[in-house]
């Protein structure tokens, strides 16, 4: 019990909460034509947090973190990521994409390239990175996730839990301030799941900004400085995890925990 | 040991020998019952095939090669020499079909115009062509070579467009719609997809408009109607205006196929490109068009092939091409009667090309196989 304490207090004092937050949502609404998906959203994430966000299907967290990186258009408040305001400027869009990496559901590698081009496109194109650089840096990431030797092969001839893993390299090799994961495991079997969670896991280590929709409870309670509840395109409930594990207020809370944590 | 003895004779986990497979289970013998003779209909359709083929091979064999004439200098000549084709006929045209009225001092520009097409067609076709980016910076730079080459001007004798015929007019006309409906077609067809209403629009029209109309009915408007519009006086090749039309109507066409191939990518893939921060054109070159126009190979050679047979069609505003010329070469009266040589040597002609590319669309679906699913 101690040695848990230590480490989260560690963890805690890497967090400066006194700085600008890295991403600023400020009354943040959404609507798909009449439904309106995200209301009111209020979230200030500062540099080196993890969050953990979980909630009922279709309660808008995908939206939000899509809303970060403007996959998604919200249509009224305020969203800062980085010092850049998400306004229709495609110039300011395409310079958070850069520093915002995402990892999807179902991977979204690019079936037609090889493993090594799939992590050495972003660089080379949009970093302007020499081709030989970008191409030890990704062996670099390959090598942290543990597949450098899959490189090239292309990304159908892969497991599910190996492709995400180069997903996330892939998202790595841009050198991103700020990692998006939309349900990660979501779409694995569960011994890939394990392979997938433990690559997270030691990205939290090096002191990344995550914000993660998923519903492995045991990655949140391990890595997570907050996990933040969603339901009705709400933020229902945000507390540190020990406490929102253990404590929650809210009904809608302790109802979707009761039913997930068996 | 007998073979009671082998079966029940137990191995070790992964000890167990590989045995040869039974006969009549793998094989060609295997092939032949599981193919020609599975089943009672089966093997009545296969002894109807060869009973058909046995009816119309040989005597063909022999009609075009055992019994033909080669060489004679009229048609009657040919009847005393042989009772079967008389390629004498095509033999004495064959320049004819080729360069038409192209003057024949300058045939050899003709020539050297369809080898440097052939070597820039290498690099193009095949990614593992030694030099291949050299190969198609020349690539590019061809068809300026050949317009210079065909036409003529600085230091070559011009030659008029209304001398070309024939299997190069072919040649002309398919070359060139091919190289420019692709690029305009994938162009139309992003357009077709874009965000902003008025180049959605437009593209919408174009290729409405010109899916619409009969080929035949924009060649007209291209011999014909196209002088009103444009300004009196105003000289615009004939030949240049059937290349344009042909090219943007099989462009309309390519526009339909290659937004087949661009809605099949899932919506991931342009996810993933955006939330890299690649811009449009990138994340179109590097990550969408490459999945879009290797789904959409065969359409895409299905529509160069329909082109390419299309070219016969400006026989209808009288430019004599390959068609045009073997129709009237038969009224030619030394050689009354010859349809059948004519015609299947232009079918011979079409088929070889349109086989060439059909057969390469193929190679290039096997190539670009990057395992299974995306």
């Amino acid at each position: 019990m101690a040695a848990v304490e230590t480490s989260e207090s560690a963890v805690k004092s890497s967090i400066d909460t006194a700085s600008e937050p890295i991403i600023r949502m400020t009354g943040v609404h959404k609507w798909y034509g009449q439904f309106h998906v995200l209301k009111n959203i209020n979230l200030n994430v500062q540099p080196r947090e993890r969050i953990v966000i979980c909630g009922p299907s279709g309660s808008g967290k995908s939206t939000m973190i899509r809303c970060i990186n403007r996959l998604e258009e919200h249509q009224q408040g305020e969203i800062v990521v980085d010092g850049v305001e998400m306004t229709g400027n495609l110039k300011n869009i395409e310079a958070v994409r850069s520093e915002v990496g995402m990892v999807f559901q179902h991977f979204n590698l690019f079936p037609h390239m090889s493993i090594l081009d799939n992590c050495t496109y972003g660089p080379i194109w949009v970093r302007h990175m020499p081709k030989k650089e970008a191409e030890d840096r990704a062996m670099h990431y390959l090598e942290r996730v543990r597949i450098p030797e899959q490189a090239n092969k292309f990304p159908g001839q892969l497991s599910g839990g190996q492709q995400q893993r180069v997903a996330i390299a892939r998202s790595l090799c841009m050198d991103p301030k700020i990692m998006l994961f939309d349900e990660p495991t979501s779409a694995l079997d569960p011994e890939m799941i394990k392979e997938v969670l433990e690559t997270m896991v030691e990205l939290a280590e090096t002191g990344m900004t995550m914000l993660c929709v998923t519903h492995e409870m045991g990655f949140a309670r391990t890595v997570a400085d907050r996990v933040i509840f969603m339901d009705f395109g709400q933020i229902i409930e945000e507390n540190e995890p020990n406490e929102f594990f253990s404590n929650a207020q809210n009904e809608r809370t302790q109802l979707f925990l009761s039913q997930i944590l068996h | 040991m007998t073979t009671q003895d082998q079966a029940v004779q137990s191995y070790a986990p992964g000890e167990h020998p590989d045995l040869p497979a039974p006969m009549l289970t793998s094989g060609p013998l295997f092939w032949i019952k599981e193919n020609l003779f599975s089943s009672w209909l089966n093997v009545v359709l296969t002894v109807l095939t060869m009973l058909l083929l046995w009816a119309v091979i040989p005597p063909l064999l022999s009609w075009a090669f055992v019994d033909s004439v080669f060489t004679a200098a009229d048609r009657n000549e040919c009847r005393e020499l042989g009772s079967g084709a008389c390629w004498a006929f095509i033999s004495e045209r064959f320049t004819f079909f080729i360069y038409a009225f192209y003057p024949a001092g300058e045939r050899w520009r003709v020539n050297l115009a369809f080898i440097l097409m052939i070597l820039a067609l290498v690099p193009l076709l095949y990614d593992k062509t030694p030099y291949r980016k050299y190969g198609l910076i020349y690539a590019c730079f061809f068809p300026v070579l050949a317009y210079w080459l065909l036409l003529g001007g600085f230091g070559l004798k011009e030659v008029e467009t209304h001398t070309f015929g024939g299997v190069m007019l072919n040649l002309v006309i398919g070359v060139t719609g091919i190289a420019c409906s692709l690029p305009i077609g994938i162009l139309l067809a992003l357009g077709r997809q874009s965000n902003m209403p008025v180049v959605r629009m437009l593209c919408v029209v174009f290729i409405e408009f010109f899916r619409g109309v009969p080929l035949i009915t924009i060649l007209f408007v291209a011999s014909t109607m196209l002088s009103y519009f444009l300004p009196p006086g105003s000289e615009f090749d004939l030949l240049l205006r059937v290349l344009i039309m042909v090219t943007l109507f099989s462009a309309a066409y390519m526009a339909e196929v290659v937004r087949g191939g661009l809605q099949a990518i899932p919506k991931g893939q342009y996810e993933a490109s955006d939330s890299m921060g690649l811009k449009y054109w990138q994340s179109m070159r590097l990550i969408v068009l490459p999945q879009a126009l290797k789904i959409s190979i065969p359409g895409i050679v299905n529509t160069f092939i329909g082109l390419f047979k299309d070219t016969t069609l400006v026989l209808i505003i009288g430019l004599l091409d390959l068609l045009g010329l073997g129709r009237s070469a038969l009224a030619d009266s030394k050689w009354n009667g010859l349809s059948t040589e004519i015609y299947m040597s232009v079918a011979i002609f079409f088929f070889i090309c349109c086989f060439g590319m059909s057969r390469y669309s193929l190679y290039l679906e096997r190539k670009l196989e990057t395992g299974h699913a995306r």
